[in-house]
């Protein structure tokens, strides 16, 4: 016989743990949006192009999308909800806000969670002359890494600039 | 999607062990579940292979460096050796996906992403790849051909294999560590993916339940080396055609090495080694490298529509290996 096609699992979403009954196919970001009410994360394509479902899993930024439920019992999940600590918003959005790095909103949580991400991501970048060195995050750098976000509405330039002052400390260089 | 039941192995044998007909082995799943949501893939029992193999990448007795097959993308490009002394696979990995894909993707998972093209991903149309004997959509009149090959295929299957890292992986040769039902054993890049022939249902050699373990690299070769991919948009997209190469030469300015592998041009990566014997013992210039290009590129059979593609494979050698030369 068959092994069941459903499955308990925990994730510990923003700190807390979270467990489920979920049918196997179910992806994180469903899991996050349809079971626990979490609908910050956005589905734009929900085949890994957009960036809209842009999560930290483990620390990482993924596609929340193409990510198993099942596969990711135990996994540390942190979402846009979990970005900001209580009333402090988190300095991304901050940066956001101030230099109006949106638009419409549907893509800025992908945005801003890709971002707490790739400010965490060492090492080099397709556009990185020395491989062998940790480059400064120019504005080339920034819109490299951040290519697997996209906002339809074209507030590429801000997001840019937004990400680049975090980069660069509070009030530094974009 | 297909309902499935899951398991996850703790060890390779515990996978093969798993294994049955209709079952998948699941990396990153970047590619996999997208097929699977599209109805491509649907596999009645899914087998979580992240925990199964190495993550680890580790220097070898013999200058080598073995690569553990769960080990992530971004991992690999921002590993301090394969930085330092693997500059073209790094170049190659950091120029595929997203930085979120990359984070996920594996290197064996990378390797057995599906070759395909849009009509493969379209379950309303034919496609032989997809469901044997049915046709090919992306033969027909009109049909959308831009990123098809334009070597090596067949009339039953002109998909290309959208893997950068594969690319230099085979102008490295790469030996790919492979563990299955019926044992180990050990399989030289290029001579992991196929060419289409008869059988475009199947991408690899792999036989059913055979599951990819470690990849080894041999020492670097002595020269220099580049990445290069043309793509329609600057990041974040497949290539048009990219070409991993290396290139040696000697005091005398002659070219001593040279080792050319393309990707977006056919069903595998291609090893062009035509246009690399066309180059060897002589002057590392741009007629050389033109007229071993040319070897390779008369073998080119372009589609109604992606005639350019052959222009661009021949330039970007040119070009590239014209960068190479002192």
């Amino acid at each position: 016989m068959e092994n069941t096609q459903v499955s308990r699992v925990t994730l510990i979403v923003n700190g807390e743990p979270r467990a489920t009954m979920i049918d196997n196919r179910m992806s994180v970001l469903d899991l996050l949006r349809e079971k626990l009410g979490l609908t910050g994360s956005k589905k734009g394509c929900d085949h890994g192009q957009c960036g809209a479902c842009t999560v930290l899993i483990d620390g990482r930024r993924a596609n929340a999308c193409l990510a198993l439920a099942v596969a990711h019992d135990g996994a540390d999940i942190r979402t846009v909800e979990g970005l900001a600590d209580g009333a402090m918003l988190h300095p991304l959005q901050e940066a956001f806000i101030r230099h109006d790095a949106f638009q419409c909103g549907y893509c800025t949580p992908g945005q801003l969670c890709s971002a707490a991400g790739m400010l965490a991501e060492p090492g080099p970048s397709a556009v990185t002359d020395d491989l062998t060195a940790d480059p400064a995050l120019t504005p080339g750098e920034i819109r490299e890494r951040m290519s697997g976000n996209l906002c339809r509405c074209g507030a590429y330039v801000n997001i840019v600039k937004a990400i680049g002052v975090v980069a660069g400390g509070e009030g530094g260089p974009a | 999607m297909r309902a499935f039941s899951y398991v996850r192995a703790a060890s390779a044998a515990e996978a093969v062990s798993q294994y049955r007909p209709g079952a998948a082995y699941l990396g990153g799943g970047t590619n996999l579940v997208d097929l699977m949501r599209l109805g491509v893939a649907a596999p009645d029992r899914v087998i979580d292979v992240t925990r199964a193999t190495g993550d680890a990448i580790t220097e070898g007795g013999a200058g080598e460096l073995r690569i553990g097959a769960g080990v992530r993308n971004s991992d690999l490009a921002n590993h301090p050796i394969v930085r330092e002394r693997y500059p073209l696979l790094a170049r190659a990995v950091l120029g595929g996906a997203s930085g979120q894909i990359r984070n996920i993707a594996t290197v064996a998972g990378n390797l057995l992403q599906r070759t395909r093209c849009p009509y493969f991903q379209d379950v309303a149309m034919p496609c032989n790849k997809r469901v044997p004997g049915s046709g090919c959509q992306a033969t027909a009149p009109g049909a959308e051909t831009g990123n098809m090959a334009i070597l090596g295929h067949t009339p039953f299957c002109v998909a290309t294999h959208p893997s950068d890292m594969a690319v230099a992986l085979t102008a490295l040769g790469a030996h790919v560590h492979v563990t299955g039902p019926d044992g180990g054993r050990v399989i030289a890049m290029p001579g992991l993916h196929r060419l289409p022939d008869g059988m475009p249902e199947r991408d690899t050699v792999l036989n059913p339940g055979e599951l990819i373990t470690e990849v080894e690299l041999p020492p670097p070769p002595p020269g220099r080396s580049a990445y290069r991919k043309v793509r329609e948009r600057a990041s974040f997209a497949f290539a048009l055609v990219s070409l991993a190469a290396v290139l040696d030469t000697g005091p005398d300015g002659l070219v001593r090495d040279c080792r050319l592998a393309l990707g977006g041009v056919a069903h595998a990566p291609w090893r062009a080694q035509a246009a690399e014997r066309g180059t060897l013992g002589l002057p590392a210039t741009p007629e050389t490298f033109a007229r071993a290009a040319g070897e390779e590129l008369r073998h080119a059979r372009p589609l109604p529509g992606n005639e350019y593609k052959v222009t661009l494979a021949r330039n970007l050698i040119v070009a590239v290996l014209g960068e190479l030369a002192p």
